[in-house]
């Protein structure tokens, strides 16, 4: 259900794009102000929501523990994955934002009977890699289309391109991260779907982003290799929205402002939804503290000042009734 | 607001990657592309018009030359039928680049632009006057 629904809000959201633009002519609409609205909604949101963690108080000291931690200098201890320090966090938090170390892990409950049910914990590496490949071709992909929104191009997007198009299939040259990041994407949608349990925790909002990206890439496949839009009027648009001079050139197609409007929409979306866990990764408490529980003492910052009474005070309190009744005192 | 310091530094970094094209195109005004239609064989021809139509050519000639590429290196056809029927040889270094002689102010006028760096001319070469000053 929760896959259909996504799926019926991405098809709408095309036949608003398609009715606006075809239909109505709503060229400024869909080119320059919805474009802004969406930016301006994701960097702003963005910001408010991260501000608004940052206000939660994180008291216990509870990073995950997944190596031996430091102690005595005799015993080895797990630099990245029980790190001791800024540099060992820096490290873990490296590794878990550009490699997802987390999810190559065994992460797979399974009851195997052998001679009774066993539970076992076995490795999920197609969801690491399918992960992997997406975010990965996600950047790429990103970075890419930064050659529609400066000018000159830096440097890296020219090099990045022919990296990406080595193969050199066709003309515009077939660019190897638009369709890993569509297999990839699949793939994440189809484990949503056949894997029971995670199907069973699936939500809308699990499938409308994956649904979103889909359209995206596939829009922009179709652009680039089948249905072609001029590509120099869309370099006009992008660039005026860039440099904050909007202009719409006539003459492109209907499915460019598809794909615009998709990406409005995510951009809008973003800061509503788990997609924010792109800043969210780094402000996980078990990942981004360090391991040092046995080197450093971590009191609660709102625990109160607990009223005490030690010994001394009490026995300079007593001490005249103490050595009347014959009790032995500590000082005369 | 708890971590203030490192809060507002990854706040700051996203800022700067999220409003990258904003900030590096700050104040800047970029020419758009104008690809010059005046050479010699152009200006001499009665009617201007290339195998299809400008609009086709604009969005659509990157297709239309890799089928000019497929059909005549490997399958050995030599001739393209327009979808005005007008039939026309197939080869880029005595078609196109017959009319087309100003690479640099026609071909790279657009290709700069978008930045894309076709290998057309890792085979062929472009006419060898304005080659002689470009390398």
């Amino acid at each position: 259900m929760g896959a259909l629904l996504s799926f019926f809000v991405v098809i709408v959201l095309v036949l608003i794009a398609l009715a606006g633009v075809q239909g109505a002519g709503l060229y400024v609409l869909f080119g320059t102000i919805i474009p802004y609205a969406a930016v301006a909604t994701f960097i702003l949101g963005v910001i408010l929501r991260v501000i608004k963690w940052s206000r939660s108080p994180v008291p216990f000291h509870i990073p995950t523990t997944c190596g031996q931690e430091k102690s005595l200098p005799w015993i080895k201890y797990s630099k990245l994955e029980s790190p001791s320090g800024t540099l060992g966090v820096i490290g873990r938090m490296a590794l878990e934002v550009l490699l997802f170390r987390s999810l190559f892990r065994n992460l797979k409950p399974e009851l195997r009977d052998d001679d009774g049910p066993r539970l076992v914990y076995s490795s999920n590496q197609w969801l690491w890699l399918g992960g992997l490949a997406f975010h990965w071709s996600m950047l790429i992909v990103i970075l890419r289309h930064l050659r529609f929104f400066t000018q000159p191009v830096p440097f890296f997007v020219t090099i990045i391109d022919s990296l990406d198009g080595f193969l050199q299939i066709g003309a515009p040259h077939l660019l190897l991260t638009g369709v890993i990041l569509l297999l990839a994407v699949t793939y994440l949608f189809l484990r949503r779907l056949f894997n029971p349990p995670v199907r069973y925790i699936s939500l809308p909002s699990d499938y409308l982003p994956l649904f979103l990206i889909m359209g995206i890439a596939t829009t922009g496949i179709l652009m680039r290799y089948f249905f072609r839009v001029d590509i120099i009027h869309v370099k006009e648009l992008t660039l005026g929205l860039a440099t904050l001079n909007p202009e719409i050139p006539a003459g492109i197609g209907v499915i460019f402002y598809i794909h615009l409007f998709l990406i409005s929409s995510l951009f809008a979306y973003f800061p509503f939804s788990k997609l924010m866990h792109m800043g969210g990764v780094f402000l996980s408490p078990t990942r981004n503290l360090a391991n040092n529980s046995r080197i450093k003492r971590h009191v609660n910052p709102w625990n109160y000042p607990v009223k005490v009474h030690t010994y001394e005070e009490y026995e300079d309190e007593f001490r005249e009734k103490m050595k009347d009744a014959g009790i032995p005192v500590e000082k005369e | 607001m708890y971590d203030a310091g490192k809060i507002i530094i990854g706040l700051i970094i996203f800022l700067a990657f999220a409003t990258f094209p904003f900030y590096s195109n700050m104040g800047k005004a970029v020419a758009k592309p104008d690809p010059k239609l005046n050479t010699p064989v152009i200006q001499q021809m009665k009617v201007k018009q290339c195998v299809e139509s400008k609009k086709f050519m604009r969005a659509k000639h990157m297709q239309l030359l890799i089928n000019w590429r497929n059909a005549a290196l490997r399958r050995g056809e030599r001739l393209y039928k327009g979808s005005d029927g007008r039939i026309t040889e197939i080869s880029l270094q005595n078609q196109c680049l017959r009319c087309h002689s100003n690479k640099r102010n026609f071909c790279d006028e657009c290709h700069n632009y978008v930045a894309v760096n076709p290998y057309c001319w890792d085979c062929h070469f472009y006419a060898p006057k304005e080659a002689n000053n470009e390398h």
